[in-house]
């Protein structure tokens, strides 16, 4: 027994002094071969980046034009490219993919595994995406432009898209596969690699979230992928699966989108939720409060995602029992959700807290993430709906939950671990500047929008009624400063991994987690040995 | 809210936005710039739609300031730089039951306040007269069942030369800007109008807001709805489903006369339309 234990402490020695064969590689290869989990969560992390960029840029030109009444800018139809394609590359291409850079960086780390469970896999889930990116953007450059039919595909008009349509389609598969071999490798890997001791209930909630994310993933994305084909067939081989002269039904596309799409809402926000979890307890210097509450409202959560999705279709002329239970059942998302933001509060209360730039995009989180909430419960009151579907109302109630929401969480999670990750402390005086000209802008930007919606002004129009000539202006003014934020963060970043103080280990004031006891930066590989877990 | 005379206000030029916007917001009653909320309509519905969206605005803010101050205070309160302790609970029973039943409390009474409505909302029967609305790429068709009449609606031409990318004209000096057609849907007040709508080629939905009607109209479907003007007078509103690159311009204009008056006009279109169609 004891010689085991000699033998093994010896050729762990041997492991650090001979960085033989467990070093990175050299130039490009490196990253383009990378079966570490480490690397590979820098790439999807910077794709991510670059993605939040051109999508950014797409939401430059939608504003601009936004900016005054008349056309002065673009026309209609690029407008609605720009609509379109900012969605599909915000969502399936900064949001989703950054999120699974957390995963891949951290649940290793979090869970006491040496790295993900199928590393092969783990390097083509990431090394599909930039091919998918690079068709769906490609497609703004064929005759006829991008797809314009909005995010949603709904047919009949996505099939009058021209020479896009198919590539759109092929991309959306690419990105979906993408998306499910990462969770599979996500669920494979937090069920059979979790360090002794590591029980379900003692995984971080970051790793809890992302397991329920990754389940969500493998039931939705699927049945998106399904849907998608019928339009394929529909448009080239004569399936009328959605076509009313053919005997099919456009209304049922909207149910499969909509089957996806709800539980989507909730992949992109429970990773979020879980960084949230992570980072409000380690600055109020006190564990998280409600642990088991969190993960069982997490999963009802997860539950309830899939009996809600026709909400988004209150308008479609569904019979009135079917409006009465979607209603219903989504006004009951407000229980688990309310159950995390009283946690995360009552996490603070009497805590000793300190605002470090992740603290302070996780309370900008807590408190804009909770009005992008009000206005959910809002639009799941059906006769109140019929008023605020495809309005503004509704851009301004999902960008609250993506932007200061989702994307708010991504940002602090990249502050919170880029110590970690770089073994340098980023600039938190630029941070703390990043922070306030992001808080500020993005409520100047999409809180009018709110008022716009009531007031009356559909979405996606490229154009409007002089009345809403001024919110339109605030919301554009809003939106130029929230994007040039953003430059300052990419530059934050850059800078934080050239250089500046070194990190410690422990990074932070006394932080909770695995990942934690490893050297800063992570060194590339972690947990050879499973380690102790109390 | 859609007024009628929007081109009667001034649009604030983006250097005087600073400046004026002090005067603005105190002559906020008087304008329909700026406007913050939701219209009451001019049907039941609407002002259905328009108490319960305050009813659940109210319950918004009510809890969101309570929430929002606990989140305050713990902020302002228990900071390290004031030498705070950090306490060492993880969970309280108590706690965490009162915060789950107190919002499934309110829920359930919402759902109490808001089933009733959507019922009536749904109620399609005693309607006196029956509309058939048909979306096109880009315009719409209006048909009174029964009469035999039928006519198109299109985005009127001062709108229509203005609203292209580089015309040059301002959309301040067109009446109504993108909210002009050239034969709005007339209907008579005070009667209980059942409509059928449905679409030729894509997704539309014809929404206007003063009388609360959204409803999608799909090729090979026909949904039907209803309203009931209370009031005679002018009312705008849009399409409401994006269908394409001209999404943004086919507004939807319903004039709503006393009842005498519109069987008068109904009578008087119906001549000369039956040469034309003859024709």
């Amino acid at each position: 027994m004891s010689t085991t234990n000699a033998h093994a402490g010896q050729s762990h020695e041997h492991g650090h002094g001979h960085d033989d064969h467990h070093g990175p590689a050299r130039g490009l290869t490196r990253w383009i071969f990378t079966t570490n989990h480490k690397d590979i969560g820098t790439l999807y992390l910077v794709f991510a980046l670059v993605m939040l960029f051109v999508g950014g840029a797409m939401a430059m030109i939608i504003r601009l034009e936004l900016f005054q009444p008349g056309l002065q800018f673009v026309n209609p139809d690029f407008f609605n490219q720009m609509t379109t394609m900012h969605a599909l590359i915000m969502i399936f291409g900064m949001i989703m993919p950054a999120f699974v850079g957390f995963a891949n960086w951290m649940i290793p780390m979090m869970i006491g595994a040496p790295d993900m469970a199928l590393p092969r896999l783990n390097n083509w889930s990431f090394w599909i995406l930039p091919f998918a990116g690079t068709i769906l953007l490609s497609t703004l450059f064929m005759p006829g432009g991008g797809p314009a039919g909005g995010w949603t595909l709904y047919p009949p008009l996505v099939l009058q898209a021209g020479n896009s349509f198919p590539f759109t389609i092929f991309a959306v598969h690419l990105l979906g596969m993408s998306s499910i071999l990462g969770s599979i490798n996500i669920i494979v890997t937090i069920m059979n690699m979790r360090a002794p001791g590591m029980t379900l209930l003692k995984m971080p909630l970051f790793v809890w979230t992302w397991l329920i994310t990754a389940y969500l993933l493998i039931a939705a994305m699927p049945v998106l992928a399904g849907g998608v084909t019928m339009l394929l067939t529909d448009q080239f081989f004569g399936t009328t699966f959605f076509q009313a002269a053919g005997g099919g039904d456009p209304v049922l596309f909207q149910h499969i989108f909509w089957f996806f799409g709800h539980p989507e809402v909730y992949i992109i926000i429970l990773p979020a939720f879980g960084i949230v979890s992570q980072i409000i307890p380690t600055f109020s210097r006190k564990p998280l409060f409600g642990y088991a509450a969190m993960v069982y409202a997490t999963a009802s959560i997860g539950f309830l995602s899939f009996i809600v999705w026709a909400h988004h279709m209150f308008t479609v002329g569904m019979p009135l029992a079917g409006e009465m239970f979607f209603m219903l059942s989504t006004m009951l998302i407000a229980i688990p959700t309310a159950v995390k933001v009283f946690n995360w509060t009552a996490t603070m209360w009497r805590g000793s807290l300190s605002f470090e730039t992740p603290m302070l995009f996780s309370l900008a989180f807590l408190f804009l993430f909770t009005i992008g909430g009000f206005s959910g419960l809002m639009l799941a009151i059906a006769p109140a709906d019929f008023q605020y579907h495809d309005t503004y109302f509704v851009v301004a109630h999902f960008h609250y939950v993506l932007v200061p929401g989702a994307l708010f969480a991504a940002i602090a999670g990249a502050y919170f671990w880029l110590p970690k990750w770089t073994g340098h402390m980023y600039d938190e005086r630029l941070g703390k500047i990043h922070f306030w000209l992001s808080a500020i802008s993005v409520n100047v930007t999409f809180f009018p929008q709110h008022f716009l919606g009531l007031a009356g002004m559909p979405r996606r129009i490229p154009d409007y009624a002089t009345q809403f000539a001024d919110w339109n202006m605030i919301s554009s003014i809003g939106s130029f400063g929230f994007g040039l934020s953003q430059l300052m963060f990419a530059y934050i970043v850059v800078k934080t991994i050239r250089g500046g103080r070194k990190a410690t280990a422990e990074v932070w004031d006394r932080p909770e987690g695995l990942e934690w006891t490893v050297p800063s930066p992570a060194p590339y590989h972690t947990f050879d040995e499973a380690p102790a877990v109390k | 809210m859609h007024r009628v005379a929007s081109n009667a206000r001034r649009r604030l030029r983006p250097g005087a936005l600073l400046t004026s916007l002090p005067a603005t917001l105190s002559a906020l009653p008087a304008q329909a710039a700026w406007e913050l909320n939701m219209t009451q309509g001019v049907t039941s519905t609407a002002q259905e739609a328009y108490d319960l969206h305050m009813l659940v605005l109210w319950i918004c803010t009510i809890v969101g300031i309570g929430v929002f101050a606990v989140m305050i205070y713990a902020i302002v309160t228990f900071r390290k730089s004031k030498g705070a302790v950090p306490a060492t609970f993880t969970h309280s029973t108590r706690a965490e039951v009162i915060w789950t039943v107190i919002p499934t409390l309110i829920l359930v009474f919402l759902g109490y306040e808001t089933a009733p409505a959507l019922v009536r909302i749904d109620d399609t029967r005693n309607s006196e007269m029956t509309i058939k609305i048909t979306g096109y790429q880009w315009k719409w068709q209006y048909e009174y069942v029964g009469s035999d009449y039928s006519f198109f609606s299109t985005l009127a031409d001062a709108s229509n030369a203005a609203r292209q990318l580089g015309s040059g004209v301002d959309p301040e000096t067109v009446d109504n800007y993108l909210l002009d057609v050239d034969n709005p849907l007339v209907v008579p007040a005070g009667v209980k109008i059942r409509y059928l709508i449905t679409a030729n080629d894509v997704l539309h939905s014809w929404w206007v807001p003063a009388f609360s009607v959204k409803r999608d109209a799909i090729p090979g479907y026909v949904n039907e709805g209803w309203f009931k003007v209370d009031k005679p007078g002018v009312y705008r509103g849009q399409c409401a489903e994006l269908c394409g690159k001209d999404h943004g311009f086919m507004p939807i204009v319903v004039e709503a006369l006393p009842k005498a008056e519109f069987e008068a006009w109904l009578a008087a279109r119906k001549a000369p339309a039956a040469t034309v169609a003859a024709n």
